[in-house]
């Protein structure tokens, strides 16, 4: 393999929330995600997730341990993850350009260049035509799409909390086939590095390489899936054989981590 | 035709029940003899309106500038301070009960000595009205800003963006609606605040026009110009409405394209 870092590492990241109850999230973890490469976190409700995901956009400071993002460590740094929160965040008093160009902009591009960068992703996305529209006008699997827009056009590692988890389960599947198609419309090597955090057992095997189950509070990593499936996957793999024995796997390892 | 349809919907009622109050208050006065020094009717007052048509423009003209002025001093100063208390904890915790102390001290005491200090002039009754207008739009607009969605601050955080880009592209616009019910609230009281001012003392305005129809007990022409000051109060709420549908385009969209 490359000597080039890892996109994402995590090693030995312990994080406790100190106050009135002191609450211990996450334990011990270690994963990494190599470049190019698309990697879930999957776990119950409340293990620790999302702590995770905020370390790696230096939004929580840890503990203990260290995460890197393209081989520098994190330690509270901001701006260096593409990071998309649980819920779609977008500003109301923004029309979906200006959303989708919010990381540009901080970056102190100027507005008409970022509106030239952000177009044809736009338009990739299925938004050219509501580029002008607020984003109270759009429906929720657009909304989504626009969230994830913004977050492509940030720097950095994608790094994603329950992405589709506010959506109807039709809206959901079509929009996890429509992000491996994004996701992989780029060639292998300038694809970008993901890490998606989700409760949906389906949703990781079908579209990571790598499926890392986490115990629950204070949540650390039970075991580390490849999912050897080829691309592009279908909605028809899910009924696979194969398929179904990922699952029973990933489920045993969730059954591990519990209590 | 379906616009002046849907007026009559929603303010028919109100139209209605005042055009009957005003009936039956042109009848009472009639039938009881009321003398017109009590109270005149509606016709009564309609005349005196037009014996001070000449006069009224020019007392008009300095209460709406000075309800203008104050209003704009009170925005201004109140967003400043609202800002400057939702990002230092400290002031907040020190200025909030002095703020409110400040709402407890009657209005016809403050005027007379803002009047001492600056003068006859506009300015004291510009000050009255910002005094007036300040508190609702600093308390409301704290609040906004401090009720800002959690989410979208560590969105811009996450992107690299500080304190004060976080202000700008979050916080501020996150606290609009909640300026825009204080603007309205010191919008409705501004005209109030203005003739109290010139209550006091002053060479023009409504306020110097009721004070001298009381001395001569023209009872008709204090109502004239009360009326007056519900028209430009409404006028002043409806300014506001209306500034911030241009300000939030964002919140009177709501047709989803779904």
């Amino acid at each position: 393999m490359s000597t080039s870092p890892a996109a994402i590492s995590v090693s030995g990241l312990t994080h406790t929330f100190e106050g009135e109850h002191t609450v211990a999230a996450l334990r011990d973890v270690t994963l990494e995600v190599p470049r190019g490469a698309f990697a879930s976190l999957i776990g119950r409700s409340g293990c620790g997730k999302s702590t995770l995901l905020r370390v790696l956009a230096g939004l929580v400071t840890p503990t203990s341990g260290e995460a890197r993002i393209d081989g520098k460590a994190v330690g509270g740094r901001l701006g260096h993850a593409a990071y998309m929160p649980q819920q779609d965040t977008l500003l109301p008093w923004r029309r979906a350009m200006g959303n989708a160009v919010l990381a540009l902009e901080l970056q102190g591009m100027p507005r008409d260049e970022c509106e030239r960068l952000a177009r044809p992703l736009l338009e990739r996305f299925g938004l050219g035509e509501f580029v002008r529209a607020w984003p109270s006008e759009l429906s929720g699997g657009m909304r989504q799409r626009l969230a994830l827009a913004r977050t492509f056009l940030a720097r950095g590692p994608l790094i994603l909390d329950e992405p589709f988890g506010a959506l109807d389960a039709l809206t959901r599947q079509e929009m996890q086939l429509w992000l491996q198609e994004v996701w992989s419309a780029a060639p292998v090597e300038e694809r970008r590095a993901v890490l998606l955090v989700t409760h949906d057992i389906d949703e990781a095997l079908l579209l990571s390489d790598v499926v890392h189950v986490m115990s629950d509070r204070p949540g650390r990593i039970v075991a580390r899936i490849e999912v050897p499936l080829a691309r592009p996957r279908t909605i028809a793999d899910v009924t696979t054989g194969e398929f179904a024995a990922l699952k029973a796997a990933v489920l045993r390892a969730l059954g591990r981590g519990t209590g | 035709m379906r616009l002046s349809g849907q007026v009559l919907r929603s303010h028919g009622p109100a139209i209605g029940l005042l055009a009957a109050l005003v009936l039956a208050w042109e009848l009472v006065v009639r039938a009881l003899e009321v003398p017109v020094y009590l109270v005149p009717a509606p016709t009564r007052i309609a005349r005196a309106a037009y014996e001070v048509r000449a006069v009224l423009p020019a007392h008009v003209r300095t209460t709406l500038t000075e309800a203008l002025a104050g209003l704009a001093v009170a925005a201004v100063s109140g967003v400043a301070l609202a800002a400057l208390m939702a990002s230092v904890p400290f002031l907040r915790r020190g200025l909030y009960p002095l703020l409110v102390l400040s709402q407890n001290v009657p209005l016809v005491v403050i005027a007379p000595l803002i009047v001492i200090w600056f003068g006859f002039g506009i300015l004291p009754k510009v000050l009255v009205v910002a005094v007036v207008g300040f508190f609702p739009i600093a308390v409301n607009t704290v609040e906004g800003l401090l009720a800002a969605d959690g989410g979208m601050i560590d969105l811009v955080r996450s992107m690299g963006g500080g304190r004060w880009q976080v202000l700008r592209l979050v916080r501020l616009p996150a606290a609009l609606p909640a300026f825009f019910s204080g603007l309205k609230i010191s919008a409705t009281y501004a005209v109030l605040g203005a003739v109290i001012g010139e209550w006091v003392g002053a060479s023009s305005g409504l306020g110097l026009f009721i004070t001298r129809a009381q001395a001569s007990f023209r009872t008709d022409r204090v109502f004239v110009a009360v009326l007056i000051i519900a028209g430009i109060s409404i006028a002043l709420f409806a300014l506001a409405e209306l500034l911030a549908r241009v300000v939030m385009p964002w919140r009177y969209t709501r047709a989803s394209t779904e």
